[in-house]
């Protein structure tokens, strides 16, 4: 047996791919019902973007893949707060939201680093180096709290094998030695590799443009392909951007010990997060 | 050969309306409006087009069993495309996104549809950007919205991005996802056709075979037909990956031989290399030997070599890579991807991995091999949808086509058991947290 694979998606209890089915539900408790919109308090902005969502369909309900991906920009992840307010606003209950936010893989349920390196380690990828890459990738973002390395399913760039989608931008083919620049591109803020971003390549169809072997960097007026000459307010408002920091859940005021109460020992350690972001050291 | 969906599709700019109406777009159209509708319906018959997503089912025919009359209807575009090794539709979303909407309005008009939805993967962030920008576009010229272009016919296009679920490419399932839950598929029947989108006639098209419509109409439907092959009629992109030397996509006449595009085309594996074997139509199709890379490249060729021409994704795998790391891989991405309804699927998929674990471990036996077959023929064809059956057909015929090679494999990993060289042995038993979960007997 290959030593566990660290690769594949993450199992839960009983090595289910679905988190909490075997946590017992608390049967003393009542469902979660349609939360009341009057005395939960939702972001105005995030508000907008369910609503706007909401308005485009015929069926309320199909607004739910949008509306958690806004809410995972807010919060950063699916947290039950988020999924409480975009509940509140899409009047569904929390339940249905959350069996939605598990069954797809960019929703995440918890919290998560910032940035995503999503790297495709299936076939035509892995035939070409993607599972040497990962590696050196996990190994360059190690230290970095806010770059979330994942592998991922075929990402539909098999010509620029292997490759990866760094916060939603296709860039390969990739060398190991790629991941250390990736890493400092998020860091700075910058276009990451834009020598080997997708948007740029030329079709290699020789009847199409003469093939094209070789990609580099765009030349300095090459037209941006994603705006199609729109302005910035013609950009929808459901667009995905990147999520926002990891949102530490708030921990309930500790009481005050009393006098003759030993110091905790370990001060601060109680103001840990229940679940560590997956990259902390 | 004329390129009809590739044509210069390095013309910079061609994403906006001002150089595809520049370049004739929305021409057809014009044409087709001022057609009825029964005659642009009989135009896409008679083109022949089967539908580019992988089932290759006759476009003209699906459209033909929506019902008439005025109800609420649905054309929901499939831009989900999340097959292994395909990247076709990714390269028409993002240079000529206006020819999609074209081909979407048109046949709108034709099956008096006055909704339709784009469902694009999520991961297709920028390409769905360029059409989000598309649409508003076509909008603001009137080319989409009440009365296009003066006429009685209106459509209302929405795009909708899904959030990373390889199940949501399946019809059923995307119908699912669009409806905001989690993307399982449905039994079938109804069909779509009769019950879809929010239980109204949904006409469910792939990108590729959409972005042909216009063309369809500018030819005609009987010029059409003479591209490629009788029965495989147009011209098909196809995506070339794995070992070869200048993978991409590539505009081809149906029935063009695949050793032209193989080798000619994509350059064939690297200097020293021999394909071993390689996907005809993404992973989901059962594999090919070199023997076969001189089939002609269509639809009922693939299928009578025991494959399938699929979404048109050709996979390349040379001889520096082992039958059994690929199986590994496919198994573990069906596995992953399954949605858990049917059991065939869910727990065959699991198995398989298992199986193919104790192979690499050394436990196996050739008999395991058997137990496999058996499993992937239980699989195929019991199930709501075919995500099974997209492992089972393809690992079924790598147990089939190179058997021997992998007996020698269980052999050597065994031998390796034996003399402690395996590392990280877990022992038969233990739960591996990563693999599934342990047996209830």
């Amino acid at each position: 047996v290959s030593p566990p694979d660290v690769r594949s998606v993450p199992r839960f209890g009983h090595g289910s791919r679905v988190p909490g089915w075997d946590e017992a539900a608390d049967l003393s408790k009542p469902p979660a019902v349609v939360p009341d919109p009057e005395t939960t308090p939702v972001p105005p902005q995030l508000r907008e973007q369910i609503v706007a969502a909401m308005a485009k369909y015929d069926d309320r309900r199909s607004a739910a893949i949008p509306a958690l991906h806004a809410a995972q920009e807010v919060h950063g992840w699916c947290s039950p707060e988020a999924i409480e307010q975009v509940a509140a606003v899409m009047q569904v209950t929390p339940a249905y939201l959350t069996s939605v936010a598990t069954f797809y893989d960019m929703l995440e349920t918890q919290p998560k680093p910032r940035h995503d390196v999503y790297v495709c380690t299936n076939i035509s990828c892995s035939l070409r180096g993607a599972d040497e890459f990962f590696e050196a990738m996990e190994e360059a973002a190690a230290d970095s709290i806010d770059v979330n390395v994942r592998s991922f399913e075929c990402l539909g760039a098999c010509d620029i094998a292997p490759m990866a989608s760094v916060d939603g931008e296709y860039v390969g083919p990739l060398v190991p030695a790629d991941a250390v620049k990736i890493v400092q591109d998020i860091h700075a803020g910058a276009p990451v590799l834009q020598a080997k971003q997708l948007r740029y390549r030329p079709c290699v169809d020789p009847g199409v443009s003469g093939g094209a072997d070789e990609f580099g960097p765009p030349p300095p007026d090459t037209p941006r392909a994603d705006t199609a000459g729109l302005g910035p307010e013609d950009v929808a408002a459901d667009r995905f951007g990147p999520p926002a920091p990891i949102e530490v859940p708030v921990e309930e005021p500790q009481p005050e010990p009393a006098a003759d109460e030993k110091p905790d020992p370990e001060p601060g350690s109680r103001d840990a997060p229940d679940h560590p972001p997956r990259n902390s050291p | 050969m004329k390129k009809l969906l590739f044509d210069r599709i390095d013309e910079p700019g061609l994403n906006t309306l001002e150089v595809y109406e520049r370049r004739g777009g929305y021409e057809s159209l014009r044409r087709a409006l001022s057609m009825e509708p029964d005659a642009v319906l009989k135009e896409i018959s008679e083109s022949g087009l089967r539908g580019r997503g992988g089932a290759g089912f006759r476009t003209g025919q699906k459209a033909s069993f929506l019902p008439h009359g005025d109800m609420e209807k649905y054309l929901v575009c499939n831009a989900d495309e999340s097959e292994p090794g395909t990247f076709k539709d990714r390269e028409l979303l993002q240079k000529n996104p206006h020819m999609l909407v074209e081909g979407i309005i048109i046949t709108s008009y034709a099956v008096a549809i006055h909704k339709a939805y784009i469902y694009i993967r999520g991961e297709y962030a920028l390409q769905a950007d360029i059409v989000e920008a598309a649409i508003a576009e076509a909008e603001a010229a009137g080319l989409l919205g009440e009365r296009i272009l003066g006429s009685d016919h209106s459509l209302k296009l929405v795009l909708h991005r899904g959030a990373g679920a390889y199940i949501c490419g399946e019809e059923t399932g995307l119908l699912d996802s669009l409806e905001g839950k989690r993307g399982n598929p449905r039994l079938k029947p109804p069909f779509p056709a009769i019950e879809g989108l929010y239980h109204g006639p949904t006409l469910i098209n792939n990108v590729e075979t959409l972005a042909t419509v216009p063309a369809i109409i500018r030819l005609g439907g009987e010029e059409y037909a003479e591209i490629g092959t009788e029965t495989s009629a147009g011209t098909k992109l196809v995506s070339v990956s794995g070992d070869v030397r200048r993978p991409g996509n590539y505009e081809v006449e149906l029935g063009t031989p695949s050793r032209e595009i193989i080798y000619e085309l994509a350059g064939g594996p690297e200097e020293g290399r021999q394909v071993k074997f390689w996907f005809p139509g993404g992973s989901s199709s059962p594999i090919l030997t070199a023997d076969d890379v001189d089939l002609a490249y269509d639809f009922d060729t693939m299928a009578k070599a025991g494959s399938m021409l699929g979404s048109g994704a050709i996979i390349v795998v040379d001889d520096s890579h082992s039958v059994l790391e690929v199986a590994m891989k496919l198994a573990k991405f069906y596995a992953h991807e399954s949605c858990g309804k049917c059991v065939p699927c869910r727990e065959g998929t699991n198995w398989t991995v298992k199986m193919l674990q104790r192979i690499e471990s050394g436990e196996a036996t050739p008999m395991d091999l058997d137990i496999m077959a058996s499993v992937q023929e239980q699989i195929i064809g019991n199930c709501l949808c075919v995500l099974g059956d997209s492992m089972a057909m393809p690992v079924g015929s790598m147990i089939a086509k190179f058997r021997e090679e992998l007996e020698a494999e269980i052999e050597a990993a065994r031998e390796r058991a034996d003399t402690g060289q395996a590392e990280d042995v877990i022992p038969v038993g233990v739960a591996d947290e990563h693999a599934g979960p342990i047996p209830v007997h």
